[in-house]
């Protein structure tokens, strides 16, 4: 799981073009959006895709996004039960 | 009459402010040399590492252009010749493959080329007239009469017409600002001068 | 000031091939949409996509062209125009596209993508003496071509201009779109409370414009093209380009709000468009107009819709009817709107038309009869 956190960190660095932020910058329990990282609807988007391409997860319905990128941490348990990649 | 106050060229690693050389980087690829003049000028602005090539052109010259601006007034007429291809390519490029097919919605909202008008609007709270032209080359023959419509008739108190131009591994930035008072008259033969 | 006035006008798409055949269409209350299937991945959605065979038959020189699809529906859209009014060298073409042909991308055939090359294509086919303007603004660019055109003609660079306007159904455009979450998978509903997002069309729309009045011709009395500097792709919670869009058109025009008969919205049926929409009429004190959005009989139509329903507009204002909003139940966003739920005879004078898009984009245009 660990693992699987740091690699979340970077993807999610890359793909969201965070420049100024280095992994070590995103604390597990951070929260993603609002006042956190400061993410916006796009990139919430964006995880959704990263979901599918990095891990073959499809999301039945998108909304379920907001539980499961509140947090590097809720992301990582979500994608360790579901991932098929 | 309007005058052309102020103008910026950005061309083969070199920004120019009123035909005097103002920035340089010995950086050549694209991504690199925007993100070395956005240092340059401190720019403290995350939402640019999110933009797409045409818009971070855009964003600099913009950024130089309106540097001192305190009117909120201020239209933008921007142009080029190939829309939002450079960045259309990248969303075809992510659809092209059946067995890879990872279309991104980060992506795909850059491919419209107004968006560029967008991020300056955002940047500069620019609640203003605008509208995006595409053209082969500067397109001054309607940008003059248009942007005398939109002062003659108080619908801007400034105009900012921008060529912005990056497809591939070409680009090139060619804005000036338009208003009642300034240096050059805003004549075809003027702006194509300043252009050349 | 010279006045500027809307003449013939044409409309190439699924329900139809004439300004009248369109309008006859949704007056009797006839939608293009229905399940469309799309090449694999994509695989079937909801659409308005025009029949090739439909249209083979009825433009069987043109159908055979080999040019892009999508150039044939925009020689079919000028043609009667071009056939009625001629080409003088004062004759200004505006186009106004979002993607223009963009499947050539699918071939990588890059040049062909430029919108330059289709502008130039249609410039000769017609033999006009100028380069065309081209306006790509998101799906603001039919209202704004209309803008545009007015300004121009006020600034005594035209006197005659043709506008047309176009957008095709391609998997370019849809595979963006449903990366965005912005399709329904039904037939829209706009403002509705269960509404669900956009269904994707195609189409072409033309106009002829001109200063002089004539018979029957419509004026465009007031625009403006107001950015909400707010989001690149979301629109602004408080509708703030839109109402200063509206506003400022009003002004223009120096008439009261109250003598607004009619407003044809862009009402894309997302969650957040149309909610924006509510809050600039309230703001605007137009909420007890009645309004409707076309996007339940065509699709969005992206860069057609503004002026295919900018026409449709005309139609209403030239028959004093008011037509409803396909796909609409229940009201479904925050503030009022008088959304049309029947076919109705009602006087229209004035009426307004408004579109939003992409980049914070907003236009109003007034029109009087």
């Amino acid at each position: 799981m660990e693992a699987l956190k740091q690699e979340l960190k970077v993807k999610i660095i890359d793909v969201l073009n965070l420049e100024d932020i280095s992994k070590d910058d995103i604390q597990d329990s951070d929260p993603l959006f609002g006042d956190g990282l400061g993410l916006d609807s796009i990139d919430a988007l964006e995880l959704i895709v990263l979901l599918d391409k990095e891990y073959g997860i499809k999301l039945a319905d998108p909304k379920q996004g907001k539980e499961i990128f509140q947090s590097i941490e809720t992301m990582a348990a979500y994608i360790s039960e579901n991932r098929t990649k | 009459m309007y005058y052309i106050s102020k103008y910026i060229c950005i061309q083969q690693g070199k920004m120019w402010l009123n035909g005097s050389l103002y920035a340089e980087s010995h950086y050549t690829e694209f991504g690199d040399l925007m993100k070395d003049f956005y240092k340059k000028f401190q720019i403290n602005y995350p939402k640019f590492y999110k933009m797409d090539d045409l818009c971070k052109l855009a964003f600099i010259g913009s950024e130089l252009l309106l540097k001192d601006e305190n009117s909120k007034q201020i239209a933008l007429l921007f142009s080029n010749s190939e829309a939002s291809l450079d960045t259309d390519i990248k969303h075809q490029q992510s659809i092209q493959n059946v067995d890879a097919y990872y279309p991104s919605p980060a992506i795909f909202v850059y491919t419209l080329p107004n968006i560029a008008i967008g991020e300056v609007s955002i940047r500069h709270q620019l609640q203003t007239e605008s509208c995006f032209f595409v053209a082969d080359k500067l397109p001054v023959t309607h940008w003059i009469p248009y942007t005398n419509y939109l002062l003659q008739n108080h619908k801007a108190e400034k105009v900012v017409c921008a060529w912005v131009h990056k497809l591939g591994n070409n680009y090139e930035a060619f804005l000036y600002l338009v208003e009642k008072k300034g240096e050059i008259e805003q004549t075809e033969q003027n702006i194509n001068e300043l252009f050349k | 000031m010279k006045k500027v006035f809307l003449h013939q006008t044409n409309i190439i798409s699924p329900l139809g091939f004439s300004t009248e055949e369109n309008f006859r269409a949704v007056c009797a209350g006839n939608t293009a949409i229905q399940p469309v299937t799309i090449a694999e991945p994509i695989g079937t959605i909801y659409a308005g996509k025009i029949k090739e065979e439909v249209f083979a038959k009825m433009y069987p020189k043109m159908s055979s062209l080999e040019i892009p699809r999508i150039e044939k529906y925009i020689l079919a859209a000028l043609e009667p125009l071009v056939a009625q009014r001629g080409i003088s060298e004062d004759s200004l073409l505006i186009i106004s596209t979002t993607k223009g042909n963009i499947s050539a991308l699918e071939k990588h055939q890059i040049e062909a993508a430029h919108l330059g090359t289709t502008a130039t294509y249609i410039q000769n086919y017609f033999g006009f003496a100028q380069k065309p303007l081209i306006i790509s603004n998101a799906c603001v660019s039919g209202v704004m071509a209309l803008s545009v055109a007015k300004r121009l003609i006020q600034m005594e660079q035209a006197s005659e201009i043709y506008v047309v306007a176009f957008d095709e159904l391609v998997p370019f455009i849809i595979s963006g779109f449903q990366s965005l979450q912005a399709m329904s998978d039904t037939i829209c509903k706009p403002y509705d409370i269960d509404r669900k997002g956009v269904n994707l069309g195609e189409g072409a729309a033309a106009v002829f414009i001109n200063t002089e009045k004539e018979e029957k011709g419509i004026e465009l009395i007031a625009d403006a093209n107001i950015n909400d500097a707010n989001h690149i792709s979301g629109p602004s919670r408080t509708g703030e380009g839109l109402y200063l869009s509206i506003t400022q058109a009003i002004k223009e025009a120096n008439i009261d709000v109250s003598q607004i008969d009619y407003i044809s919205l862009h009402g894309t049926a997302t969650i957040y468009n149309d909610e924006m929409e509510s809050i600039a009429l309230s703001r605007a004190a137009l909420d007890h107009v009645p309004a409707n959005s076309f996007k339940g009989y065509y699709g969005h139509t992206l860069g057609a819709s503004g002026l295919l329903e900018t026409i449709l507009t005309m139609e209403c204002m030239k028959n004093n009817k008011l037509i409803p909003t396909y796909g609409f139940e229940t009201l479904g966003v925050s503030l009022p709107i008088a959304v049309i739920t029947q076919l109705q005879e009602q006087p229209i004078h004035y009426a307004l038309k408004t579109a939003s898009g992409f980049g914070g984009s907003n236009s109003a245009i007034l029109l009087k009869k």
